[in-house]
């Protein structure tokens, strides 16, 4: 690697070797398309060219590689979930990520450096407990903490002792922490086309041939694909596009808000949040403070900011941390987020025969992004559902089985 | 800041109103199948284009409807329940 380096940095014309190739004419045919190329998508095509010998692919992105949800997220990874079902497969998630810089030949620089949610009352330990004991039971490191504990892990927290807002306590993942959004998207991007998977930027789906219960093909801007199997991946917009194969998911749209700070010098060791402030913080390796909290309070198509917003957050980052009044706001941005009722993505099967759903991944899909696309890309090759996706299917709505993980994602993600 | 026109209380800033989702029909509860029931718990309206739905002035617990683009966020109406034309 040393030498490498120094070879390049003394070479005249310093040659450029780009990790994703531009994108090619489209053929007309593939046996897998993907709708999407954010990180799910291109996680997909990684898993399906390396493991499953598939290597006909197109990723079909409408605008740039990852720009969508992938690019907008605050990284947090974390398994401390309530449900069994969804304990277990983030679970497998946060594995995923501990080896995917080896896996991928590509830093993503996962930091493993813990997640404390906080409790400023007796409620949100109760809750915390149960948390807490399922993930013991599954084998994750999550443990409830009382508030000297918290004090010692993070000293730079106002605790408000005998305030509205004292804190009581915390929720303890010792398996949290976050990634480079870019790298992963990248890494998997890199992978999946040296292997021969075609990833076609500002390449948009707008409609499918349906017929015979399958989709025969997929209908784009720049022409038409026939394809095998097809996978939607489309971030907020997965119930547009499900809706152009006819396929109404359960899903309505929001947008999720988040900013950053100019860059401090490294202080901030976890990952905090907390249930009551609707406010979560991680420093980011560029020595930003990236804060985060919940979804607008309706419905929108639109990446637009709220001054509202920024300033409830400001106000729980504030409060947590005094000191940071005076610090200044870099950037802001928001995603939409396709939300489900239950707060649990929908994978597997869909009304018709080859098209398979990635969907649902609402405010907290970025650290299932290697475990969905391994698990869906092990679906689409064999035909068939692993037991580990059973319970995210979508006719969970109908059979009134929903995985209710309203209390461990709403605001700390 | 963005306003709400209360059909009770005037224009008042966004931040007091309280959303409760788009307007649906509920299912004739002796006849419907299960199906139904879950399609009308879960599938609410979520197409591009304008949506009518509930809501809430908190302070004043008034229940009204309004239009609503979900793409640009206008508000192209709103008005208390029954009274529409
Ligand atoms: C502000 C914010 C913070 C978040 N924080 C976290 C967090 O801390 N932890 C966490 O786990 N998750 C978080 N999330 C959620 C996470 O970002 C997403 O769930 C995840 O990135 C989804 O990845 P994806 O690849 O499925 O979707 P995306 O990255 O959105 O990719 C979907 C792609 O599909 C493309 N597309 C859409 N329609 C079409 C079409 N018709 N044709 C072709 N292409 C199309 C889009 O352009 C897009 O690039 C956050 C989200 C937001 C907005």
């Amino acid at each position: 690697m040393p030498l490498r380096l120094l070879k390049y940095g003394l070479s005249r014309d310093y040659p450029v070797t780009g990790d994703i190739p531009a994108t090619p004419e489209l053929k007309p045919s593939y046996d897998v398309v993907i709708v999407g190329g954010g990180g799910h998508g291109l996680a997909c095509a990684h898993y399906l060219s390396k493991y499953h010998g598939i290597a006909s692919i197109a990723v079909l992105e409408k605008g740039y590689l990852a720009g969508g949800n992938t690019a907008r997220n605050t990284t947090t990874i974390r398994s401390n979930y309530i449900t069994q079902e969804g304990v277990a497969f983030y679970k497998e998630g946060v594995s995923l990520f501990e080896t995917l810089s080896q896996e991928l030949d590509f830093n993503v620089m996962f930091s493993q450096r813990g997640q404390l949610t906080l409790a400023h009352t007796e409620a949100t330990l109760r809750a915390f407990h149960l948390r807490a004991e399922m993930g013991k039971h599954m084998g994750t490191r999550t443990e409830v903490i009382d508030a000297k504990e918290v004090e010692k892990l993070v000293p730079e927290l106002n605790m408000d002792r005998g305030g509205a807002l004292e804190i009581l306590g915390g929720l303890w993942h010792a398996d949290g922490g976050t990634a480079r959004h870019d790298a992963v998207a990248w890494g998997f991007a890199a992978q999946a086309s040296r292997r021969g998977a075609e990833i076609h930027q500002r390449t948009e789906v707008q409609g499918f041939e349906v017929g015979n219960g399958q989709v025969r093909a997929v209908v784009t801007n720049r022409g038409r694909v026939a394809c095998g199997s097809v996978l939607i991946a489309a971030g907020g917009m997965n119930y547009d596009v499900a809706m152009m194969a006819g396929v109404e998911l359960p899903i309505r749209c929001y947008p999720l808000q988040a900013m950053v700070t100019q860059p401090l010098k490294p202080w901030l060791h976890t990952l905090v949040s907390s249930v009551s402030l609707h406010t979560y913080l991680v420093q980011s390796s560029r020595g930003e403070i990236v804060i985060g909290g919940g979804s607008d309070p309706y419905q929108l198509y639109s990446t637009r900011s709220t001054l509202d917003m920024k300033e409830h957050l400001a106000e729980g980052a504030v409060h947590l941390f005094p000191f940071l009044q005076g610090v200044r706001l870099l950037r802001q941005w928001a995603g939409i987020t396709d939300m489900t009722p239950d707060y649990s993505p929908i994978m597997g099967a869909s009304p018709l025969a080859n098209l398979w759903l990635d969907c649902g991944w609402g405010t907290w899909g970025f650290k299932a992004t290697a475990v969905a696309g391994k698990r869906l890309a092990e679906t689409i090759a064999k035909g068939r559902v692993p037991d580990l996706l059973k319970p995210f299917a979508l006719e969970r709505f109908e059979k009134f089985r929903l995985l209710n993980e309203m209390g461990a994602t709403a605001a700390s993600h | 800041m963005k306003l709400l026109d209360c059909p009770m209380n005037g224009p008042r800033n966004i931040d007091e109103f309280q959303s409760f989702g788009p307007l649906r029909q509920a299912p004739d509860a002796d006849a419907a199948a299960d199906a139904e029931w879950a399609r009308h718990l879960f599938r609410a309206d979520n197409r591009k284009g304008v949506v009518v739905e509930w809501w809430r002035h908190v302070p004043s617990n008034f229940f009204f409807l309004a239009q609503r683009d979900v793409v640009t966020n206008e508000i192209i109406r709103t008005y208390a329940p029954g009274s529409r034309p």
